[in-house]
């Protein structure tokens, strides 16, 4: 279950920021997954809640949005239905993800700063 | 404190990141690869289902290059769970190697491999593989430091296991659809294993191979020199350019 390491991947990063700008607490964490991450929301979630408690994240809360895969032509921009060879018909072109789409990112804290 | 009416309530204070939370393992990854491309190593990420035929793979390539007279030096880092079973079929067969022994851990990560770098002379290498933990879900999110990557799929697997597994296959540049000697035998239909190869991958390209009879180890072999190039080319030989899209990071940390 990789979701686990990335939850303490995730909580060292955060806590390290804390840190460097003296917060007494974090107050909440944006992240963004994307639905070609390789990550389960729900077992993601999961092990934030096993793996916060006794961290600098023990009271934070999580906002995780996720990011739908859309395949598009890079040319002509015609976006493809899901399931669809991923080639464009008209321009020959391989498809191309959206940003975000295979992605973890850590997009922003709110840290309750003295 | 709180400047807006002073009323002593700590401030909340937005931090905007935007890093990828895959940070310290692609650092990691990032010097990895600067070690193999500074040494001309095309670096190999294999991955695959336990029981795939990574490891028949290897051996065939030590085969096939010892028979096609390839000058290549070969060598593997193998994860394995609990044993060593894998690096020893790949001594065994020529190809100097060390397993990782991962433990519970269901994938290889860059800090891993870069450990298991110090104990295996990969700079006396021409083509180093990396054997991943046998899985096709999480290896395909941890970049190591390869130049590219490989997923095995065996004609037993079934047809629609890129339609299940989307994140591996999108994420490969090769697919090696192995066992291909069984096909007589089963109800597999490659070409419907090749459709639903288009469908995860933009740029689908796979191999049909049995590391068994020989069939489709030539065009392995092939490809592998293919990715070699840009190496070769760092030796003084023919430089061509890397078509595919994963970067080759320089920066350092």
């Amino acid at each position: 279950m990789h979701e686990y390491s990335l939850i303490q991947a995730l909580i060292a990063r955060v806590g390290d920021e804390a840190r460097r700008r003296s917060a007494t607490r974090v107050h909440a964490i944006r992240v963004s997954l994307g639905a070609l991450s390789g990550v389960e929301p729900d077992l993601f979630t999961s092990a934030w809640e096993l793996a916060r408690a006794g961290t600098t994240c023990a009271e934070a809360e999580l906002r995780l949005e996720r990011i739908e895969a859309v395949w598009s032509c890079p040319r002509c921009k015609k976006v493809f239905a899901p399931g669809d060879v991923l080639r464009c018909a008209d321009c020959r072109e391989p498809a191309a993800l959206n940003d975000g789409a295979d992605a973890l990112t850590l997009d922003q804290l709110e840290l309750e700063v003295p | 404190m709180c400047q807006t009416c002073g009323c002593g309530d700590p401030e909340l204070v937005p931090v905007e990141l935007h890093e990828k939370i895959l940070a310290e393992n692609d650092r990691t990854a990032r010097h990895n690869r600067e070690h193999f491309v500074g040494a001309g190593v095309l670096a190999v990420n294999v991955m695959g289902s336990p029981g795939s035929g990574k490891t028949a793979l290897l051996e065939a390539t030590a085969r096939a290059a010892a028979a096609a007279k390839k000058a290549w030096r070969l060598g593997a880092v193998s994860a394995d769970l609990a044993t060593d079973h894998d690096a020893r079929r790949l001594a065994a067969a020529g190809i100097p190697s060390r397993s990782i022994t991962t433990g519970q851990a269901c994938h290889l990560d860059a800090e891993l491999v870069h450990r298991a770098l110090h104990d295996v002379p990969w700079r006396e290498t021409d083509v180093f593989f990396i054997e991943n933990v046998g899985n096709l879900v999480c290896p395909a999110i941890y970049d190591l430091g390869q130049a590219a990557n490989v997923a095995v799929l065996s004609v037993t697997e079934g047809e629609d296991k890129p339609l299940k597994y989307p994140v591996m296959f999108q994420a490969v540049d090769l697919v090696v659809v192995t066992k291909c000697d069984l096909v007589p035998h089963l109800d597999v239909d490659l070409a419907k294993l090749q459709d639903a190869l288009a469908r995860v991958m933009p740029a689908p390209r796979a191999i049909e191979l049995s590391a068994k009879t020989g069939k489709g180890v030539d065009a392995w072999i092939a490809w592998l020199e293919e990715q070699r190039a840009p190496f070769v080319g760092a030796e003084g030989g023919h430089a061509h350019a890397h078509g595919h899209g994963h970067g080759h990071g320089h920066g350092h940390g």
